[in-house]
């Protein structure tokens, strides 16, 4: 997907107001910074959300992210997950189709990968894996092989690793 | 919480929170979704100027806060009106004014349906706005407000729109009914503007205040935002740094001062130019490093350190990275500067920077502004006027300006030795800003002379306010610098595209100012002759009953000098072509 000095893991504690992953996604358009990925969902604290978004380092000075995203009003507080200090992941869901003859050899992998199959027909297998996104970077690459019919990867969510300075930045 | 809870509807109690906010003044014009908050406003304390086009009511808010550093307001429908607002937010966020925007919006069961005057407003204006508010309950309005107003004006300004849909003000929907009280506290967990400093940024930025040879205070809007200008007159006279001012900061800095070199930028004069060019320590003082300051970035005073001070983080490091940053409020840090400079020894701290100060007087007398006066025959001299009008009009006059070659002319010329006496586009560069920003300076300030200077292309586009001055009795005067031409953009296609002039051409007569001026109810006069320059400003001056418009002929062809060719270095300045080409000035 990215090489790890590329992007930048960024987790954005916001408001949970309507409009507001709208306001962060403008912002990014506007100042012409890329996603790479994006993932949102409420916290323990039903007055805010998460947002985990991937920056893609090439589109933007991280710095300046940080900065233009404190100038919404309804950012709280943005933790800078460097490479190396987060525990990230991320889940991958696919539907393959196998013929009979392939299915052992698929069923093999997604065991080696430790993931799940979840659906199953004469035809097809849906299958899904969690972990770290090289992992599953990895595991895509080898379903090449195989005819894919639909795969969607959810963008990733990270935590600090323990133990690990995280600096956790409030707005100025 | 002291008050007494009043059952109001939430279109009074929208006009009730502005009241308490201390709203002088509405710019705005009524419409549908808006019209429940019109009833209101009948028995409000709060004056209400009914503008002709809603991109009026914007300026004219924005006017009014330049004036006074008061939230501007202004009122409009949904819809159209709200993109016709979208202008002057836009200008607004750009030039950091504070201005608080209530659009009315279509209820809230038709949003999202395509209903008659429905547009996403807050979608629209989300990226040039510091912030926007869809309000869903009539008793979040006081809560929205306050919050509106507490944004606009705290930490770096801007303009804040509120979007209130046509059923929770609805004087006939039950629901619109509630216990009012105005909230004394906001709740934005997410909004705490700092403005004081830190002291180690400070030293760090005394540092090296002190041992610069060849210093400059650049200074921007900022400082006014922050009511500097008097900290700016100590911290400039204690260390002797001279200062440039930019479009923005006209007036911050006394013109007339020894130490004032004037407008740097595409259009600044030589020496203030060069003289940021040829610094070794560059002390931005809430500016911003605009492309129209800067030129080639890479080729921007390269030998320079450079401390920042903004009270907004992200410009620190946006354009040029600053050597000492300085994350705070103008005024604070230059009184902060000041207190560790006196523990240092005050003026005899400082490094001799005279040889510096000789280098810049001399380009002074080498590098003037300068024109030639037009010839016997020819339309007047833009140059010309604008002196006159400078020398025969009060010293505290409060000038507006549109956008364009009469705009550089009116900064180049006139001697600002007041703050807030300059109010103009800077950032966006909007066209057609003069007359409605003249006007909400003129309701801030009635017993002010306010000039609009403006060009006839401007003036073409928001010229039916001056219908809006007449009829609100608030006597703003303009001068017409009429050239027949899109001037500036003539200018750049005599320059830059071989004289081939397309769609510049306005025509010197249509339309007939003067008749277009009087229909509106303006007294108005056209000045073709030198010898009639001085007399027309006289009596221009001394009508304060009706807004006056004075038309001055002048002359298509002549050119605004200095120039920075757009993406040029600052090295490559253009001075006036009477002057010696200065090749290549070596700093000491």
């Amino acid at each position: 997907m990215t090489t790890a000095s590329s992007h930048r893991t960024i987790v954005v504690l916001v408001e949970n107001k309507s409009g507001v992953l709208a306001r962060v996604a403008d912002l990014f358009a506007r100042r012409g910074y890329n996603i790479i990925s994006l993932a949102v969902a409420p916290t323990d604290d039903d007055r805010f959300s998460r947002i985990t978004i991937v920056v893609d380092l090439e589109s933007a000075p991280l710095d300046q992210v940080v900065k233009q995203l404190f100038k919404l009003v309804n950012v709280v507080e943005i933790a800078d997950l460097a490479p190396g200090n987060a525990v990230e992941r991320e889940l991958l869901l696919a539907t393959l189709g196998v013929p009979a003859e392939t299915r052992g050899q698929l069923v093999e992998l997604v065991q080696i990968f430790e993931g799940k199959i979840l659906a199953v027909s004469p035809g097809h297998l849906t299958v899904s894996l969690d972990g770290s996104p090289s992992k599953l970077d990895d595991f895509e690459a080898l379903l090449d092989g195989y005819s894919i019919v639909d795969i969607q990867r959810s963008g990733r969510i990270a935590l600090p690793k323990i133990g690990k300075q995280v600096s956790r930045l409030r707005a100025v | 919480m002291s008050e007494q809870p009043i059952r109001l509807n939430g279109a009074q109690a929208l006009i009730k929170s502005l009241e308490l906010e201390g709203v002088e003044v509405i710019f705005g014009y009524p419409g549908g979704a808006i019209l429940p908050v019109y009833d209101p406003i009948i028995d409000s304390s709060i004056r209400h100027v009914l503008v002709r086009h809603e991109q009026g009511a914007g300026h004219m808010a924005e006017g009014y806060a330049h004036a006074t550093g008061k939230p501007g307001v202004c009122m409009v429908t949904s819809g159209p009106a709200a993109t016709n607002v979208v202008t002057p937010l836009a200008d607004a966020y750009l030039d950091s004014v504070p201005m608080v925007c209530i659009t009315g919006q279509v209820a809230m069961a038709a949003i999202g349906t395509d209903a008659f005057q429905e547009c996403d407003t807050t979608g629209i204006t989300r990226s040039i706005t510091k912030h926007n508010i869809l309000v869903t309950k009539a008793e979040e309005i006081p809560h929205a407000v306050k919050e509106a107003f507490h944004i606009a004006t705290t930490g770096r300004p801007g303009p804040v729109l509120i979007d209130v849909p046509k059923n929770i003000v609805d004087a006939n929907n039950p629901d619109a009914y509630f216990d009012f009280v105005y909230p004394t506290e906001v709740d934005l967990p997410g909004y705490s503007p700092g403005t004081t400093p830190d002291q180690s940024s400070i030293d760090a930025a005394v540092e090296l205040m002190m041992s610069a040879q060849r210093p400059v205070l650049y200074v921007g809007g900022g400082v006014l935002k922050a009511r500097g200008a008097e900290a700016l007159l100590q911290l400039a006279e204690m260390s002797n740094i001279p200062v440039v001012t930019t479009l923005m900061a006209r007036g911050v800095f006394p013109d007339s001062h020894e130490l004032a070199l004037g407008m740097p930028g595409m259009h600044g004069n030589y020496t203030a130019v060069t003289a940021i060019q040829k610094s070794d320590l560059l002390i931005a003082m809430g500016s911003r490093f605009d492309d129209r300051v800067t030129g080639k970035v890479g080729a921007f005073a390269p030998d320079a350190k450079v401390v920042h001070v903004d009270i907004d983080p992200a410009e620190h490091g946006k354009v040029r990275n600053p050597d000492v940053s300085v994350v705070g409020d103008c005024r604070e840090a230059m009184e902060m500067m000041l207190e560790a400079l006196a523990a240092a020894g005050g003026s005899s701290a400082f490094a001799d920077i005279t040889p510096w100060r000789q280098q810049l007087s001399g380009w002074q007398e080498q590098y003037p502004l300068v024109y030639e006066q037009s010839e016997p025959g020819e339309n007047l001299k833009p140059q010309y006027v604008l002196e006159r009008l400078r020398d025969g009009s009060p010293k505290d006059t409060i000038v507006t300006s549109g956008v364009g070659q009469h705009q550089m002319w009116a900064s180049q010329y006139w001697t600002f030795d007041h703050p807030y006496t300059w109010i103009n586009s800077g950032g966006l560069g909007t066209m057609g800003f003069s007359i409605p920003a003249a006007i909400g300076a003129k309701a801030a300030m009635p017993d002010r002379t306010v000039w609009a200077v403006d060009g006839d292309g401007c003036f073409q586009m928001t010229a039916q306010e001056l219908i809006t001055a007449t009829v609100e009795r608030i006597p703003i005067k303009v001068a017409l610098l009429n050239n027949a031409y899109l001037g500036m953009v003539r200018q750049w296609q005599e320059m830059f595209y071989d004289e081939r002039y397309s769609e510049v051409h306005l025509g010197f007569e249509t339309p007939d100012y003067v008749k277009w001026a009087e229909s509106m109810g303006c007294v108005a006069f056209r000045v073709e002759d030198p010898d009639e320059v001085d007399v027309t400003i006289a009596k221009a001056n001394e009508i304060n009953d009706r807004p006056v418009v004075v038309e001055f002929r002048c002359l298509s062809s002549e050119i605004l000098y200095p120039m920075v060719p757009a993406g040029g270095s600052n090295d490559d300045i253009i001075v006036d072509p009477s002057q010696t080409a200065p090749t290549s000035v070596e700093g000491n």
